[in-house]
Formats: structure tokens, C-alpha cells, sequence
């Protein structure tokens, strides 16, 4: 199959339906209405279920339900909406339960507004709701990305049995680019012999977060860190974009990095030595080409759309080895090329931090 | 010698952690009398809530889903939509369905899901200790409302099923008591008519079970039963508010 232009919105959840996602449970927010839209309509064709929830509350636990019964499940809000799924995602993980979480940022805190933002990276990747758990954290930077990551995400949630969110933000929501489906094939979801599907002919099964006695909860989050340990070892994964010889590295995830990306070719264009490296995996956090860098690189710029999150992940990688400055926008305001071309001089030539 | 009492084929033989004189576990026992007779155990998947009645997977031998507290009719939605087939019911006490589960309950009745709720009001959070419930009756006593319950403070009792009968998308609605035998009797005979309306697909289905907590009441068992037929009948009255067709006859 060859390139179509597509809204990132609708890509991803196109390629959530090859994911095999047969079930998604949403509640309306801007800027991601044409996910629960074209799931609406393509799900049915699939022999999948489309319900429009009454809250994000009661979306997140439908999944919670669907997840527990053994399907492929999927639910997209965007940032006031993932802060009422927190209770249901904790439950989730505690639970154990798969199932993907699409995040298309807007501005915040509260109401905020609906322009693109980053400003939830705490919140996804730092745990978002209460409890010692831990939520796969995809950032992708171009709709392509997003589709390819969306697919897979299943594959990911079912090993580990654990809900992956995908970090997206409203420009890579709203915006339309060329993309390539790899597979149209409808992927299908492995057995699932912990699942409550009615207890015939087996022992049953229950689907559960409490453990009252504090050995045994103690016990489990063990487990649970185990299994973290796990993905951290597996799962990181990033982009190195001339970050092996630089001398100043640009950190960048998503939308952001793609301006990155330009500000580094100039640079090279006139001499400067400029790199980018662009996490993909938001957690597990790819540390090691940060703390590799940090042994030869001048200095670190960590840019976002918000007042500094993924930065303190890039000091703790870097680990005071190297300055590592920020440059944030927020509120809806996106990095310009040439701002962040001002920054990385200023910071050349001995800039403040 | 022949056997004319034994334990329900879907309960466990776990001992269950309830009070003395609290009547959750009759209505365990009646929900799992209903499974049996209706030979559905090994297709029914059931929500245990949060509240005193968390630990129901222990005691019913099925496929059980533990819910947030207000959340299980969401859960269940999302369990009946993968598994339309099997049946599908939530066990939840007052706080649960009729205070932060509120938006949950009248919306899986408005959608009209094909699942069973079993609903215990006694009036009071029981788990966390005899606070105001949105059920507590208007002068009853509560760790939150120790000068009993002022209507001008903290207003009505909430009739939830009287609520939720009008609702198109419910299919049967019945509040029932289990402080008498007789009245034991009778709710069975609700609870097996709310799970034969969705076995036929007639829509949401529930029933209210007007429940004792001597413990948080700070009165003996006998006098709780007692109370509840004397304060709680005459505000909620029993009786069933919607029945479908072919499960009224």
C-alpha cells in the first residue's frame, strides 16, 4: 500500500483498528474528537464496539472492564480528560490489565486552552495517578510515528500487561501528513487465560488491586517493579540525529523535536556542531545516549512546549556531568526555529544557564 | 439421610468477614440460590464494589472483576460489551451506586446494558465506619451527622430506584427487603426475575435490597431488623416500580 495524506487523528486510530483494537470507550475533548469519530464509524465494521461514555471517568472503567474480559481496548482524551482517567489507570495497572491511553496534549494547568502543549509529561510519565505503578510512555514526533507506534502499542500493552499511553499533542493530532499503513492485516489479540470470560470449564478468574495484607501488597508492587525493570531493559527507544560527534545536543520528543531537527541542520550547514537526541520512549526514558553524550558534548539544550519536564530526566541522565540548559513555551506557544537557534549561540558562547 | 439445606453450588466455602446481623451475607446467598437455579455459573461474570462487600469474589464461585467505588456499572458495560452472551452483574452498597457512582448507575440505565445490578442500601457508609450516606434517613444518626441527619444541612434521602425506572433504557426495577423470612423470600423471587430480563435481553436491570448495619446502627441485630422495618420501609417503599413482560409471569 502506498502513501495517504492523513490527519494524525485519524491515522492513529486507523491504525489502532490494525492494532486490532476492537473495543474503545471515549468521552468528547478538543483536540481529539476525530479519534471516538472515526472509531465510531470503522469499529462496527470490524465487528468491533464503538460506546460514547458519560465522563472520562467512566470511559477509562469501561476499559477497565473490557481489558479484564480479554479484548483489545483503547480510550483517547486529551490532558483535563487524562486527569479524570488517573483513577481508573491506576487501577488499571494495578490490575494488570492491557490497554492503550492516547494523550493529545492541550495546554493546562485546568481548563487551560486547546492549543498544543507537552505539559503532561509529569503527569505520564511520573505516574499520574496514586500507587507505585508505572504506564508505557510513547512520544511520537510525526503522524507516520504515530500510526507505526500505535500498532505496535498493543503488542506492547498484551506482553506486559500493562496500559502504554501515547503521548501525542494537538499539532500532531490536527495536522495532515503523508503516511504508510506497513500491514492492513487486523492483527488479533493473544489468548488470554486470566480473563473473565465466564468460568467454564476452568478455575475462575478475578481481576483485582486489593491485597489487604501488607505482606502481600508489598509483595505484589515487588513484582510489579520486576516486571518495570523489565520493560526499562527492553523498551527504550530514541532517535540520534548527529548527536554522535556534537558538541551541543538539542533534547526534544514530539512536535518539538521536529523544530529541533531544522534548528540542527542549520547550525550544521554553517559549521556548528549540533546534534539532537530525541527520546521516543517517555518512559522508560532513554538515558544512556544522554549520559554516553555527556562525556563528549559541550552542553545539553532540552526544549519543550512546557516550563521544564522532560529536563529534569535529561539532568538526571546527564548527571551533572554537563550544563544542561531549557527553553520552554508554553501555553499553546510553539518554539520558533530561530529562537531556539538564539538559545543554542548564547549558549556557544558561554551563555547563562 | 436426605439433604434438605446445603451451600449454593456458586458460593465458595470461604467464611465471610461480615458483622453479626449484617444482611449481606443472605443476599450473597440469594444472588448465588438464583445463579444456580438458573444454571448460568459458569457464564456470569460479576463487579465486586468498594465498601463492606469487596471481598464478594471471594465468596462467589465465579469470574469476578473488582470496581473503583461508583465505578462497577462502567466495568460491567465494558465486561457485557466483549462478552454480550454471558451475564454480567454488579454488587454495590448506597455510598457506591447512589452517591459517587451516580453518573455510572443512570447512565448504564439510560444506555439500557444488559446487566443486573444488585443494589444493598442500609442507609449508611458501612466499610468506613457509620458516616451520612445518601440513603440516611432525615433525623438518622451518623458519625458525620451526629445530631442526626438535618434535611436543611445535608437535605434528602436519594430513591434511586423510583429514579431509575423511568428511565427507558431499564427493563426492571424493584426495591426489597431481607429483614424477615418472608420478605427473604421475596426478594429472590426479584433478584431471579432481574437476571432472567437480561438473559433476555430486555435491557438494565435492578433491585434495591434494604439491607441492616446493626453495627454502625449502634444496636443489637434483632433491633436492627426491627428499625429497618419500622423507619426504612415507610420512606422506601418496597415493591416493584417496572417488570417486563414475559419475566412478570
Amino acid at each position: 500500500m502506498g502513501k495517504v495524506l492523513m490527519k494524525g487523528n485519524e491515522a492513529l486510530a486507523e491504525a489502532a483498528i490494525i492494532g486490532g483494537c476492537k473495543f474503545f470507550f471515549g468521552y468528547p475533548i478538543t483536540p481529539q474528537n476525530e479519534i471516538p469519530e472515526y472509531m465510531a464509524k470503522r469499529l462496527p465494521e470490524v465487528g468491533g464496539t464503538f460506546v460514547q461514555a458519560e465522563s472520562e471517568v467512566s470511559a477509562i472503567n469501561m476499559v477497565y472492564g473490557a481489558a479484564g474480559a480479554g479484548a483489545r481496548v483503547m480510550t483517547s482524551s486529551s490532558s483535563p480528560g487524562i486527569s479524570l482517567k488517573q483513577e481508573g489507570i491506576s487501577y488499571i495497572a494495578g490490575a494488570e490489565l492491557p490497554c492503550v491511553i492516547v494523550n493529545m496534549v492541550r495546554g493546562g494547568p485546568g481548563l487551560g486552552n486547546i492549543a498544543p502543549a507537552q505539559s503532561d509529561y509529569f503527569q505520564a510519565t511520573k505516574g499520574g495517578g496514586h500507587g507505585d505503578y508505572r504506564v508505557i510512555v510513547f512520544g511520537p514526533a510525526s503522524v507516520q510515528e504515530l500510526v507505526d507506534i500505535t500498532m505496535e502499542a498493543f503488542e506492547i500493552a498484551d506482553r506486559y500487561r500493562n496500559p502504554v499511553m501515547i503521548l501525542g499533542d494537538g499539532i500532531l493530532g490536527q495536522m495532515m501528513e503523508p503516511v504508510e499503513f506497513k500491514t492492513t492485516e487486523i492483527r488479533s489479540a493473544p489468548e488470554k487465560p486470566w480473563a473473565t470470560t465466564g468460568a467454564r470449564g476452568r478455575q475462575r478468574n478475578i481481576i483485582n488491586s486489593l491485597y489487604i495484607i501488607p505482606e502481600d501488597l508489598e509483595q505484589f508492587c515487588q513484582k510489579l517493579q520486576d516486571k518495570y525493570e523489565a520493560v526499562a531493559k527492553r523498551e527504550k527507544r530514541y532517535e540520534s540525529y548527529f548527536a554522535d560527534d556534537a558538541e551541543i545536543i538539542f533534547a526534544a520528543y514530539g512536535s518539538t523535536a521536529r523544530i529541533c531537527k531544522a534548528v540542527v541542520d542549520q547550525a550544521r550547514q554553517e559549521g556548528i556542531k549540533a546534534g539532537l537526541i530525541r527520546p521516543i520512549s517517555l518512559w522508560p526514558f532513554p538515558d544512556e545516549p544522554f549520559r554516553r553524550a555527556g562525556e563528549y558534548a559541550k552542553a545539553f539544550l532540552a526544549v519543550e512546549m512546557s516550563t521544564g519536564q522532560m529536563v529534569e530526566d535529561v539532568r538526571l541522565a546527564v548527571n551533572g556531568h554537563k550544563p544542561v540548559y531549557f527553553y520552554g513555551r508554553t501555553g499553546g506557544m510553539i518554539p520558533a526555529k530561530s529562537q531556539l537557534y538564539e538559545e543554542m549561540k548564547k549558549i556557544l558562547e558561554g551563555g547563562n544557564q | 439421610m436426605k439433604t434438605v439445606f446445603k451451600r449454593p453450588q456458586t458460593m465458595t466455602e470461604k467464611q465471610m468477614h461480615y458483622c453479626p446481623g449484617c444482611t449481606h451475607g443472605v443476599i450473597h446467598r440469594l444472588a448465588a440460590e438464583v445463579i444456580d437455579e438458573l444454571d448460568i455459573q459458569d457464564k456470569t461474570i460479576g463487579i465486586a464494589p468498594v465498601g463492606c462487600a469487596v471481598f464478594a469474589y471471594d465468596y462467589w464461585d465465579l469470574d469476578m472483576h473488582q470496581a473503583a467505588h461508583g465505578r462497577a456499572p462502567a466495568v460491567a458495560t465494558g465486561i457485557k460489551r466483549v462478552h454480550p452472551d454471558n451475564v454480567v452483574f454488579t454488587y454495590q452498597g448506597d455510598g457506591d451506586l447512589a452517591a459517587i457512582g451516580t453518573a455510572e448507575i443512570v447512565h448504564a440505565a439510560a444506555r439500557g446494558e444488559k446487566v443486573t445490578v444488585l443494589f444493598v442500601n442500609n442507609t449508611i457508609y458501612g466499610m468506613t465506619g457509620g458516616q451520612l450516606a445518601p440513603t440516611t434517613l432525615v433525623g438518622q444518626k451518623s458519625t458525620t451527622t451526629p445530631f442526626g441527619r438535618d434535611e436543611n444541612h445535608s437535605g434528602y434521602p436519594v430513591k434511586m430506584t423510583e429514579m431509575l425506572s423511568v428511565l427507558d433504557g431499564v427493563s426492571y426495577a424493584a426495591r426489597v427487603s431481607v429483614h424477615n423470612p418472608a420478605n427473604i423470600l421475596k426478594a429472590k423471587k426479584a433478584i431471579k426475575k432481574a437476571f432472567k430480563a437480561q438473559i433476555n435481553k430486555d435491557g438494565f436491570s435492578i433491585v434495591e435490597i434494604l439491607s441492616t448495619c446493626p453495627t454502625n446502627w449502634g444496636i443489637s441485630p434483632i433491633e436492627a431488623v426491627k428499625w429497618l422495618e419500622k423507619n426504612m420501609i415507610p420512606y422506601f417503599p418496597l415493591g416493584e416500580f417496572k417488570v417486563p413482560e414475559e419475566v412478570a409471569r
